[in-house]
Order: structure tokens, then sequence, then C-alpha cells
């Protein structure tokens, strides 16, 4: 199978190139995974993140053939030949399929992402009815790989100012929470020309969740609360 | 000069046990670092899928004695009852716990934690089935480390992310005073000083190959554990999960046989109604998983070659399926090819959980044998989760109770260095030759310009361990097994990388990782060969029957000429009567 990857070591290289391959599979290989890791057999300079192998840890995101993903979930028969693998675009790149993602974090950690009560816990478990619970799903699956993020051209152009469509999707995760006490500080905090405003409902971020949740339809109901609460 | 960086407590490894702990650290002011090799919310805990145990009560009656009985007896009585006492007391408190943090737990019409049925969770010791699993859908691990991770960044832990710890610092006394750890990004390599280490590394999956597990799991801990001189507890335990897809390894929950799902031979017979009457595909995962190789061996497999069984679910009807196993949809539709709303799922015993592990006390202190005190504690060195054996699963764990482990243990061990005020404690010394093991393993792989190949080296020693260490084992198998291991070990010792930058190097990782897959191995492979009975997850077919004369006791291997020696095991509860040994039915 033929490989089209981005390619870049700061030691050595002064800007980044495309390197060619052309590996024999195992006909149990599946996922694209299995494929950069029998091009890493050959080649063990290449280098990219993955861990779970199964979709859920958000290690092996990237770009591919133009669309970000996660290679461990993606199927052999549904790339397009030569696959073209780049990192994920808008995020600095420190070699290879591998980006620095703190910018990232920064964002998703400025949402205060936990839970906030500051009353007593009871004795047991605080109560929520399915219903309430309910209002989670599509929310808390999350699993940070940064696919929506890094698809937002939002995000490209302020990574530093728009929280992004992961940490809105986590914002909303707490704010649609009853448990949680700071709703009111949460919505005070987003409204912003930046930080929530900047979405554009291109949504790229829900064409590319490989988790399948939708970020614009959160942040939209944040701006329905808010428009509900200015009233 | 390698630069120092000093902290009160330091723990190796960001999953459930390891955030429980630096979480408990953090909040109470210590200066403690997590390091990773992952970003925390990567690490496997994540793939947990059915729940954490713990005997609420939520669905119908249920005490924490009749949780202690089950873990007992799904031990095959090598569990250690003074730790089994303690986690099953405290796991409704840490679920609760959980629940206050903001775990977005399923829940029942009165608002209470949904608890779902699992493999050897029953009432009034064997009686019945009981639900004691608490789930948040078939994600259980996601919304547990998501939930501990969100609460560590409130209360300020500091991560360092993409780190990995090399080996152990251990002074003349036998102390240990932190460890040597490498920055991913800049191969930089540093000593991490602490007056307590703890080691949340989880367990080396990744040993076999045909595994549950993530990529991860090389058995970090345990390979510096074992270099460092520390013995390994128990490690020929390997449990085998019944339900991983076939051909893939994926982990298949065993919340959809709690859920009503069952397992069929080509016949279409609900087989395992003969090798457990009573709780028949919800018995425990050692019973199950020998059942479905046995109905293979004997013929009765599924598919062209006969080599799997089916898990069919399809008559739980769309609704629960989409409800509360969703990702297990996901999954068959990606790694099995089949809607199991419609079709049953192909599945294979694929292994999943090392029962073994770096010896404990229920503090989380490391301990080993010294002047005759088996219980000698080893000062400085912690160790919870999956890469400790404290030992709560014995022989066969049962399911939900790892999640139940890293909660309750991860919050005893950092409650008990929290006791120690490490604050007002001095650092002692570093020993002049602290890095140095370390320092020589990465100078031989950069002078080895020519050599084995890692993924080569790890391949093979996957292929032996699955071949000569699985379901069923025997006296010939084992031998070789040993033999070949060896082999490997020195194959291990000749390896070569082409990747010389300093940036991100992961064939470097991976050539390190080896190291501790080698040790993790050989544990497991002298370990099972010596013991000559069938307990548990060690099914021998030449040694069919558990022998509690000679063999109710746990092993301890020693890297220094794979010594083995024993210790008994603790049938002795603090608060309660005793379990005695007894006949194990489901």
């Amino acid at each position: 199978m033929k490989f089209r990857i981005y390619r870049y070591d700061p030691e050595k290289d002064a800007k980044p190139y495309v390197q060619d391959y052309d590996v024999a599979l195992d006909p149990h290989d599946r996922m694209l995974l299995d494929a950069l890791i029998r091009v890493k057999a050959v080649d063990d300079t290449l280098s990219f993140r993955r861990s779970c192998r199964e979709g859920v840890c958000g290690s092996d995101a990237m770009n591919i053939n133009g669309k970000n993903g996660l290679a461990c979930i993606t199927n052999l028969n549904d790339v397009k030949e030569p696959v073209e693998l780049r990192p994920l675009p808008g995020l600095p790149v420190i070699r290879d399929l591998i980006v620095d993602m703190s910018q990232f974090f920064k964002q998703y950690h400025s949402i205060k992402p936990y839970l906030v009560n500051d009353s007593p816990p009871p004795e047991k478990e605080r109560l929520q009815s399915p219903e309430d619970r309910e209002e989670l799903d599509g929310l808390y699956e999350c699993i940070l790989c940064a696919c929506c993020s890094t698809a937002c051209p939002s995000f490209w152009w302020n990574p530093d100012k728009f929280v992004g469509p992961a940490g809105l999707l986590a914002a909303y995760r707490f704010i649609a929470d009853t448990r949680d006490e700071a709703i009111g500080a949460r919505l005070d905090d987003l409204e912003d020309p930046y930080r929530l405003f900047r979405c554009h409902t291109i949504m790229n971020c829900v064409d590319v969740c490989p988790k399948g949740l939708n970020p614009t339809k959160a942040i939209s109901k944040i701006k329905e609360i808010m428009v509900r609460r200015a009233v | 000069m390698i630069p120092v960086r000093k902290f009160d407590a330091i723990v190796v490894g960001a999953g459930g046990a390891g955030m429980r702990a630096s979480l408990q650290l953090a909040e109470a002011g210590l200066a403690v670092a997590v390091l990773s090799k992952v970003f925390p919310t990567r690490s496997h805990t994540v793939a947990a899928q059915g729940g954490i145990g713990a005997s609420l009560g939520n669905m119908s009656e249920d005490n924490w004695l009749w949780h202690m009985y089950d873990t007992i007896k799904g031990s095959d009585w090598l569990g250690d009852q003074d730790a089994i006492e303690y986690m099953c007391k405290m796991a409704p408190q840490v679920v609760y716990e959980l629940e206050h943090f903001g775990m977005p737990f399923d829940r029942n019409a009165d608002g209470t934690i949904y608890q779902r049925p699992f493999g050897g969770h029953s009432a009034n010791f064997g009686e019945k089935a009981v639900q004691r699993a608490c789930a948040a859908a078939d994600r259980t691990g996601h919304a547990l480390v998501h939930t501990l991770y969100q609460r560590n960044v409130r209360a300020n832990t500091q991560f360092f992310v993409e780190w990995m710890a090399l080996d152990i610092v251990r002074d003349s006394d036998g102390d240990v005073l932190g460890v040597v750890a490498m920055e991913m990004e800049t191969s930089e390599v540093v000593i991490l000083q602490a007056k307590a280490t703890m080691f949340a590394t989880g367990g080396a999956g990744r040993i076999f190959a045909a595994s549950t597990n993530a990529f991860i799991n090389t058995g970090d801990g345990l390979g510096m554990a074992a270099r460092a001189g520390i013995p390994l507890e128990d490690m020929e335990f390997w449990q085998f999960h019944p339900t991983g897809v076939a051909g893939a390894g994926v982990l298949i929950t065993e919340g959809v046989r709690g859920e009503g799902g069952i397992l069929l031979n080509c016949n279409g017979e609900r087989f395992m109604e003969r090798y457990a009457p009573n709780l028949k595909d919800l018995a425990s995962r050692d019973v199950v998983s020998r059942s479905m190789d046995q109905e293979i061996k004997e013929g009765r497999g599924c598919g062209p070659h006969k080599d799997y069984v089916l898990l069919k679910l399809d008559h739980l009807g769309p609704e629960v399926i989409m409800k509360r196993l969703p990702s297990i949809r996901e999954i068959a539709l990606k790694f099995a090819n089949v809607d199991c709303i419609k079709e049953p799922i192909p599945v294979v015993p694929t292994i999943h959980y090392q029962m073994g592990g770096i010896p404990t006390n229920v503090h989380g202190q490391v301990v080993a044998p010294k002047d005759g005190d088996y219980k000698a504690v080893v000062n400085g060195l912690y160790a919870v989760g999956e890469c400790a054996c404290v030992s709560v699963h014995g022989a066969n764990r049962l399911g939900t109770n790892s999640l139940t482990d890293l909660i309750v243990f991860g919050r005893a061990a950092g409650m008990y260095i929290v006791e120690q005020n490490l604050q007002r404690v001095s650092h002692k010394p570093l020993p002049s030759d602290a890095a140095d093991l370390s320092l020589a393993r990465l100078s031989r792989l950069a002078g080895a310009t020519s050599g084995e190949s890692v993924p080569e080296v790890a391949g093979d020693l996957r292929k032996v361990m699955q071949a000569h260490c699985g379901v069923f084992r025997n006296q010939e198998l084992l031998a070789e097994g040993v033999r070949k291991v060896k082999e490997l070990e020195q194959r291990a010792m000749r390896t070569a990388i082409k990747d010389r930058s300093r940036t991100f190097n992961t064939a470097r990782v991976e050539a390190l990782e080896l190291d501790n897959l080698i040790e993790t191995a050989k544990a497991t492979v002298v370990s099972a060969e010596a013991r000559r009975e069938s307990r548990g997850a060690q099914a021998r077919s030449d040694y069919p029957n558990r022998d509690d004369v000679n063999w109710l006791k746990h092993t301890l291997w020693y890297r220094d000429g794979n010594r083995l020696d024993y210790k008994p095991v603790n049938l002795k509860p603090v608060s309660v009567e005793a379990f005695p040994p007894k006949t194990r039915t489901y």
C-alpha cells in the first residue's frame, strides 16, 4: 500500500518534506494504524502517537487525505491511495505527525473543566434523574483528540483567544449538568467576542468528530442560554 | 551532571490509580509530580467499559460481605482476605466520592446510580446474581479517568506529560529516593527525587500477541522494580477476558452478558449452561474462557476455521443496546463488521489483565522479604493499581474489581503518604551512581549501529508467550517457553535503532519498553512453570486440580537468577470471619 507522509525532524530538516512509502500489508491489517506500524517497522524514524488502538484514547489523531481522523478506527478500505498523512493542521509540529497540543489543552483548561459544587455532599450519591443525566449524552464522551478544534478555521486564526469546539463542548457539558452550581460564572466567562462568539457555524468540527459528537449544537445551546438570561 | 528536581512525592502513571492518589496528595498541599508516557486521559483506564464494583444496593439488597465473598471465591482463595475486606468495605464510599467529583454515572428512575449484573457477582454468598457494577453506559473507564483528570486540574496537580520513567533510584540502605526519567519530546534525562515514589504504571498485557491492552501497557513499573531487586508476586496469573473480538483483540465488555447477552457454539447451543449451571454466562472469567477454549478444541467453534464462538445480543433490542452498550455497537461495526443489533459478534478469550505485580500492603507500601520478614516495607516506594499485587485478585479477578482496586488503593496510598507529613521530612542524599543503570541502557542503544530489530524481538516475544502461556498450560509447553524467553532476553540486549534524533524518538521509547516486556515475560513464564496446580487463571492440563496443601501460597519471582520464593496467603480478615477455601463452582 502506498503512503505519502509528512516528515519533519527539527534537528536535521530545514523544512518539512513528504516521503513516499510502499509497504506490504498483512491480510489481518484492518485499520490505518496497522499500516502505519508496518511503515514504522521498515523506517523506525517515523514518529506518531498511538495507544489504545480502538478509538477511545484519542492519541492518533492526524490529517488523513485532507480530513482529520483517528488512524486506529480509519478502515484501510475507506482510504484512497496513495494515503496522504499530515499532522493535525494549525498546531506547531514537534516532529513528523506529532503536534504540540499545549494551545489546545490550554483552551480546554480555560473553561474550568470540572464540576463546581460547593454544597456539602450527601452521605451517598447526589441524585440526578435519568432525564437530567441524558442531557450529558453527546457531551461527556469527548476524547480530547483535537480533530475538531484543528479543523476549525476560527481556531486556526485565534487559537489563543477562541476556546474552540472541544473546549466549548466541555463547557456545555458542565453547564448542562444539573449538579453544577457555577452556570452563571461559566456563562460570564464565555460572554466575549472571541471565546465563544468566534464560532461561525462552519461545522467542520461536526464533520470530523470520530466519536460522532456535535460541538456546534453545544455552542448554539450556550448561545441560547445566554440570550435567555439576557432578557 | 544530570539535573535533579525535588518533590515531596512523585506518581508514575496517570490512570485511575495514579490520578486518584495524586488528587489526595495535591489537595493536601504536597509538592507532587505525576509522570505519564501519554496525556493523562489517554491512560489505559480510559478503555474500561462495564463498571466499577460496589455494593451500593441500588437495584436490590446488597452487602459488602457478599462482595467480599465473591471476590475471594473469584480469586480461587489466593487473594489476601484483609485486603479484599478493606476494598469491598470501602468500595461504596469511593464510588460516592467519584459521583461527587462529577462522574456521569447512568441513573435509575429514583436518581440513584445505575448498576448492572456482572460475572461472579452474587447475593447471599453465591445464591443468585446481583446488580453491583456501577456503570456509565459502556464507557465507565472513560467517564472515570476524565473525571479524575478534571478534578486534578482543579487541584492544580503538576503533570509531566510524555515523560517516561526509566529506573528506580535506590540507595545502599535499600530506600527508594525517586526515579530517573526521560522527557520524550527532548530526550532530556532527569532525576526526579522524592520522599515518596508511587508506581501506578498499569499492566503489561502487551507481552501477549492477542491482547485487549493498549500499546502503552508494557509493564514499565514491573521492569523497573525487577531491575532494582524487588520481587514480583503471582505473575503466573493472567486473565483471559472471554470476549475479545476474534482477530482484532478489542474488548467487548462483560456488561453485554450482564445486560442479557449469551455465548453460543456452532450448534447454536448456549454452552455455558453445561459448565456453570447456576450463573451460566456470568460465571467468573477464568471459567468462561476455559469453557470457550474447550468448545473450540472439541470442534464446536464457529466460522470457516471453527476458531471462535458467538456473542449474541440482538435479543436485547435496539433500545437497550443503544442506551447501555453504544460503544460495543461501534466496536462490533468497526472491528468485526457486524451490526450487533442484528447479528452476533465473533469472540475469543483474549489476554486482558495481570493479577500479579509488585507486592504491597493495604497502604500501597511495597513489601519484600527481609531477614525472614515477608512483610518488610521498601522505604519510599509505593505501588497501586494493576502494576501492584496487594493482593485482592488472587488467581482470577472479578469483573469491575479492577476499577474498584484503582480507586480504593490509589486513595488509601495517597492518604497514607499524606499522614507521613513529608513536607517536614528532608530528602535523603542521592547515591553517586543514582542514574548509572538508566544511562548505561541509553548509551548501549546510542552505541548500537546494527543489531536486532525492536519490533521483531517484541513480536517474537508476544508469539512465544501466546503459544506457551495460554489458557491451558502444561510442563512441556512451559519449560520450552522459559527457554525461548531466555533466548529473547539475549536478543533484546542486542537491539539497535536507526533513529538518532533527540526529538520525540519513539523508536528509543519502544526499545526501552522492550526491556520491561522481557522482565514481565520472564516473571510470568518462570512462575507458571513452577506452580504445579490449577488455580484461577492458571489452568494446567497436567495438574488439573487446585492443591491447597502445597500451593495455597503467593509466588515471588526475583530477576536475579530467576529465583523463586513463596509467602503465605492471608486468610484472616481484620473485622469479620474468614472464608476458608472450598470447592469453586458457579
